[in-house]
């Protein structure tokens, strides 16, 4: 700690150059905080759907393909399994595309008993939907975004479904109650949903009549769920439509990949950035250190060791990286909110952020460790000769 | 003044300058007791810094023994040396040498910190060092802040904060005017004088070398005479 003063004043010593390093470590840091906190959410999803009593069925090639409405019978029929609803991806969003809508047209009856007790709906708004042939029931949340009411007619843009009617990719749909998520938890994940009836959707599109993007099941045995879901999968193997069956939360992981390797690609930005940063910093310590060389023969004339000249341009380097670190990383820790407005529904954790301070330290002894070693080899009498 | 602060004895220096080998110092041989005040004298190139260089363990012989204050420095790695320097040697330079970033009491403070000196008494030390050069009032002030007399009074109140027993001065009024100088070279007498600090000094200039006790010139890296002053 003696040494403290020494090191602050020394990094302070031409301020315009440290306030600009330490800027664009600051900023570099709170890219990192952002990318690995998205990363992280992207990493540990949550698919809306608690419990490990939940297994999910989709094509065994592609969540995009769909499935014939007739497996739910015979999925039903495997035993272990409770009760299997079935969902199909709607795509929607309400007069912009930035306003996106996760739109579920369900099966009332099985869907709220595979969920069952997961979600609070006042007793006369479900009666309601289930006498609305157009009915939904929308998120209290999203209710309150959008500014909407009960008793309101919403039109939702479907990105993929058109209507057998009119070709229109339009649906209105009448808010008849709201719903809220009973785990606190899942309050996130379902913030932007809208629930209306299955029936009515299957009637009304173009295409895929018949057909449903997923099933869920609730099974009786959360320990047996491995092999209900080999036993599902089984059912259609070898069929023009086979099945992949998984946990809820592995189902929303497949979700998220097929918009493609997203950690990767926030990985390569965040490489791109360091990799200009080591040279951007590691640069300015090697200029300070060459500006110092006078000064630091001086400190070797005063007794100041070689391992103590390292140590001392080492700790400069790595108080620069974590002074800077530290305020990038509490940048973006206070940009959370923003960022989950953003991505709606996404579950964000500060944890992500900590394996910031240990990128500072590799950092600070990458772009320290070659000046500090040049501090450290110098000759005092060459040093000094070159200020006589 | 009998016993030797420092004795050289066959002291060979050869720097490589590209191809060729110069030799610096051939086969110097040389006393000075404790207590002294040494002005070394000679014309640029004549081996008066390397010589200083050596006395203070800046900088290593290439054959001969060279003992100060009781210590074989020839035979020293450069850990050992640098604990040497810091327990026995303080340092005066022509540009004072100054961090520019600290004020005047934290530079003093510099060598202290390799001690184990509490914070508070290696500040008390500092500012007894500052006031014995007579310039405490400065303390705070940065080395920009301060005259070229009272940054020199500055680093000798460093070199000699930490009590060593030789102060080794290169050209220390060289960079200042006639009255600092003065001043600055009477604090040196002092210094020798009245606490006892034998001191080695280089200068070019004939009226700076008047303030010290004795007078060694040199020229082609040995030395030509001694005399000795009132």
């Amino acid at each position: 700690m003696k040494f403290f003063p020494l090191i602050w004043a020394t990094l302070w010593r031409k301020k315009t150059r440290t306030i600009f390093t330490l800027l664009s470590i600051v900023v570099a840091f709170l890219l990192f905080g952002v990318l690995e906190t998205i990363d992280y959410a992207f990493a540990h999803p949550s698919s809306g759907v608690t419990g490990a009593d939940k297994l999910i069925t989709t094509n065994k090639y592609s969540i995009t393909l769909l499935l014939p409405y007739s497996d739910a019978a015979e999925i039903h029929a495997v035993p272990g399994v409770a009760e299997v609803t079935w969902i199909t991806w709607f795509g929607a969003y309400y007069q912009e595309s930035k306003n996106f809508v996760f739109a579920l047209p369900i099966d009332t009856d099985s869907y709220f008993n595979v969920h069952k007790d997961e979600f609070i709906v006042p007793e006369n708004q479900m009666r309601a939907f289930r006498g609305t042939r157009t009915g939904a029931l929308v998120n209290s949340a999203l209710l309150k975004k959008h500014g909407w009411k009960v008793g309101d007619k919403v039109p939702l843009h479907s990105t993929i479904w058109t209507q057998k009617a009119d070709g229109s990719l339009d649906w209105t749909f009448d808010i008849v109650g709201t719903f809220d998520a009973r785990d606190p938890t899942q309050a996130s994940a379902q913030a932007q949903t809208v629930l209306f009836h299955y029936e009515m959707f299957d009637e009304g599109r173009s295409f895929g009549k018949g057909e449903v993007g997923w099933f869920e099941e609730r099974v009786t045995d959360p320990s047996k769920a491995a092999d209900i879901a080999a036993r599902i999968d089984a059912l259609f193997a070898n069929s023009p439509n086979e099945t992949k069956t998984q946990p809820a939360n592995d189902f929303a992981l497949s979700f998220i990949k097929q918009f493609g390797d997203i950690g990767f690609v926030l990985r390569a930005i965040l490489g791109a950035v360091f990799f200009a940063l080591l040279f951007l910093t590691g640069n300015t310590m090697m200029q300070s250190v060459r500006e110092r060389t006078p000064e630091l023969a001086v400190l070797k004339t005063l007794g100041f060791g070689d391992g103590q000249v390292l140590e001392l341009v080492l700790a400069e380097s790595l108080l620069l990286c974590a002074l800077a670190a530290v305020i990038g990383l509490a940048l973006s820790y206070a940009t959370l909110p923003v960022i989950k407005t953003a991505l709606q529904g996404i579950e964000l954790s500060p944890s992500a952020l900590l394996p910031g301070l240990g990128v500072a330290v590799a950092l600070a002894l990458v772009v320290g460790l070659p000046p500090a070693l040049r501090a450290m080899r110098l000759n005092i009498v060459d040093a000094l000769a070159d200020k006589h | 003044m009998s016993e030797a602060i420092v004795s050289m004895r066959n002291v060979v220096k050869r720097y490589e300058r590209g191809k060729q080998t110069v030799e610096v110092l051939n086969g110097l041989s040389l006393d000075i007791p404790k207590g002294d005040f040494v002005a070394l004298m000679g014309p640029s190139g004549s081996g008066k810094t390397t010589l200083l260089n050596l006395i203070g363990g800046l900088d290593t012989p290439n054959s001969g023994e060279i003992t100060v204050a009781g210590q074989r420095l020839d035979r020293l790695g450069s850990g050992a040396l640098a604990r040497w320097r810091s327990n026995h040697v303080g340092f005066v330079f022509q540009f004072y040498n100054l961090m520019p970033m600290l004020n005047a009491e934290r530079n003093v403070e510099l060598p202290l910190l390799l001690t184990h000196l509490s914070g508070s008494k290696r500040k008390a030390n500092a500012l007894a060092a500052l006031t014995l050069v007579g310039i405490a009032d400065r303390a705070k002030h940065k080395p920009a802040e301060l005259s070229g007399g009272q940054a020199q009074r500055v680093a000798i109140a460093r070199a000699l904060v930490a009590d060593p027993t030789l102060l080794i001065c290169d050209e220390p009024t060289g960079d200042l005017d006639r009255k600092s100088a003065d001043e600055v070279l009477h604090l040196l007498q002092i210094l020798n004088r009245d606490h006892g600090k034998s001191i080695v000094m280089v200068t070019h200039d004939p009226k700076a070398a008047e303030f010290a006790r004795r007078q060694l010139h040199m020229d082609k890296g040995a030395l030509l005479e001694a005399g000795t002053l009132a």
